[in-house]
């Protein structure tokens, strides 16, 4: 076992001196090529950032026309936090999730169940580097597609309650934070997606589990218990929430997420999910 | 040139592959032949580095394939047709594969020209024949100009007309140096093709050898004879030390004598004024060779039909 080993590392490395790698950038344009040749993936992106314009629009179209009809317990609260959340509500953010989860879990376990997988990996037997490229290209395009959105609802929400007043500007205070959260929140969830796919590598049992925990576990737990509000807040959903509220609606809960918190679980999400699709990738019989 | 050395790859309880050893040598066409289930797509994807090996070395020109960076331009492969996404079109995917080993984008066109899909280039994948995929999967396998090609059942879903190109296209690639490596059950496709022949069952080596030598294995010669008095005739032939069976198909008067030359049957049944309706010598084809060879390895067998 060692001397063979031994052996497989000398002709590795003999074939490594002599042959340049494969150069990343021809991996990401490779990538880049991949992602757009899939008429699906332009749809799911178009269909779903209309969809979550159109639920956050129709809110502060709602409020804009139900505005004299508010008592003054509402209008006192209306700015930020009500304005906020026209901005970003609850229903808009689930699509978002789903969207991009789905999009990035596809875009892996769609080589899977095609078989597409063995082809890519016979062509770059550098499973880790594909992956990585993959990964890389997801993510730059999901943080387009998260400004774009993000920003545009933002802008036009506020636009619309500003004909009564009651618009936030960017430059109010939590405003960027939360069109940032906002943003991220598209290439977060993409790249979950993406290492529950290379982990699970079957289509249906991905997007469940990806549904299962971001978007249904939120609801089975409360903030109320230490150990419940403790995974609650572990969750991208409720890092979202946390970020992209202003003010404090209800007073404070026993247990707060913070905000510093909650950027730890924006980030440590999707490193884990690149962490786990690298290490899945490398050993799998295809 | 493809060296397997001692190569066991086990799933569980299952052994796929159990100890093979061969080499593959460029300049000819080399078949890789076993039933299904033999083996066979288990020891190429080993080869290229998709499959880890329980133990034993597969390698390509000396070299691990995932030590390859640029797979295309080493190893060129055809696994299975289906090994593709059907929502790209012919001409993305393979420019993306392209892209991937550096390999410019002309050359997309030059191998979809070759394989006859230049005009489906940019229709989707998804609503390909079986025949267009495999032109495809030949395409891939082409891309990277590589000195190794492995093709997996290449023939499955292609017209004659396609059959015979494919054909001609392996011989060439030898012809130009390469080291064509091509799998199937079916012994007659390697007939016309292959020069060697590399064979396996239940996942062993069983044949490593030229196709006439590997003819020359198979049932030994026969003779069919055709006569109004069979009696008298298998008691001449029998006396010269021949075996003589009624024929197989079970028709009145014909005989298949194994142990004697179709000229010295003649001679006897002269000598002894029996008259001869028929005789022909009946070699045996490469088909029953493999039969012969592989009908204790078979895997999966339909019922009765031992």
């Amino acid at each position: 076992m060692t001397s063979t080993t031994a052996q497989q590392t000398a002709v590795s490395t003999a074939v490594r001196a002599t042959e340049p790698g494969a150069r990343f950038r021809d991996l990401l344009a490779a990538e880049w090529i991949k992602l757009w040749s899939l008429r699906s993936i332009s749809w799911a992106f178009g269909a779903s950032a209309l969809a979550v314009l159109a639920i956050n629009i129709s809110a502060a179209v709602a409020d804009y026309n139900n505005w004299p009809t508010y008592n003054e317990g509402i209008r006192a609260l209306f700015v930020p936090i009500w304005a906020m959340r026209d901005a970003f509500t609850i229903g808009a953010c689930m699509v978002l999730i789903l969207a991009t989860g789905s999009i990035g879990a596809l875009t892996i376990v769609g080589e899977y169940s095609s078989g597409q997988i063995r082809t890519t990996f016979a062509a770059v037997p550098a499973r880790r580097s594909v992956v990585a490229a993959r990964m890389a290209v997801v993510t730059a395009v999901m943080l387009v597609y998260g400004t774009v959105v993000a920003g545009t609802s933002f802008g036009v929400t506020q636009a619309i309650l500003s004909g009564r007043g009651i618009g936030l500007s960017l430059g109010y205070p939590g405003a960027l934070r939360a069109v940032a959260a906002s943003t991220l929140l598209a290439p977060v969830c993409a790249l979950v997606g993406m290492g529950l796919g290379a982990l699970i590598r079957h289509t249906a049992t991905t997007l469940v589990t990806f549904t299962g925990i971001l978007l249904l576990l939120p609801f089975l737990l409360n903030d109320r218990h230490r150990w419940s509000s403790a995974v609650l807040h572990a969750l991208p959903r409720s890092a979202w929430e946390r970020l992209v509220q202003t003010g404090d609606p209800f007073g404070s809960a026993p247990y707060p997420a913070t905000i510093s918190g909650s950027w730890i679980v924006y980030a440590a999400w999707p490193l884990a999910a690149a962490v786990v699709a690298v290490v899945a990738v490398r050993r799998q019989d295809l | 040139m493809i060296e397997v050395n001692e190569l066991t790859k086990r799933y569980g309880k299952t052994t796929a592959v159990n100890g093979l050893t061969f080499t593959v040598r460029p300049g000819h066409v080399t078949g890789f032949l076993g039933p299904n289930g033999a083996g066979k797509s288990t020891t190429l994807r080993i080869l290229l580095g998709l499959t880890e090996p329980t133990s034993g070395t597969a390698t390509i020109d000396g070299h691990l394939f995932r030590d390859h960076p640029r797979g295309l331009r080493r190893a060129g492969a055809l696994l299975d047709a289906h090994d593709v996404h059907g929502g790209r079109s012919a001409g993305a995917y393979l420019s993306a594969l392209a892209r991937s080993n550096g390999i410019p984008r002309r050359r997309v066109d030059e191998v979809l020209e070759e394989v006859g899909l230049a005009s489906a280039a940019r229709r989707r994948i998804g609503g390909f024949s079986l025949g267009m995929k495999q032109r495809l999967g030949i395409a891939t396998a082409l891309l990277g100009d590589p000195p190794v090609l492995l093709f997996d059942e290449p023939v499955n879903g292609l017209d004659p007309e396609g059959v015979r190109w494919v054909r001609g296209l392996f011989r060439r690639l030898a012809a130009e140096g390469r080291t064509v490596f091509v799998s199937s059950h079916l012994m007659s496709e390697m007939q016309n093709t292959a020069e060697h022949l590399i064979v396996i069952g239940r996942g062993e080596l069983i044949a490593d050898e030229s196709v006439a030598e590997f003819a020359a294995r198979g049932t030994r010669q026969s003779v069919a004879v055709r006569t109004p008095d069979p009696t008298a005739l298998a008691a001449v032939v029998e006396a010269e030390g021949a075996s003589v069976q009624p024929d197989a198909s079970g028709a009145e008067g014909l005989l298949t004598v194994i142990g004697l030359s179709a000229a010295r049957i003649g001679e006897l049944a002269s000598h002894h004024r029996i008259v001869l309706l028929e005789l022909a010598t009946r070699t045996s084809s490469l088909e029953e060779a493999f039969m012969e060879l592989t009908a204790d390895s078979v895997e999966y067998l339909a019922g009765e039909s031992r």
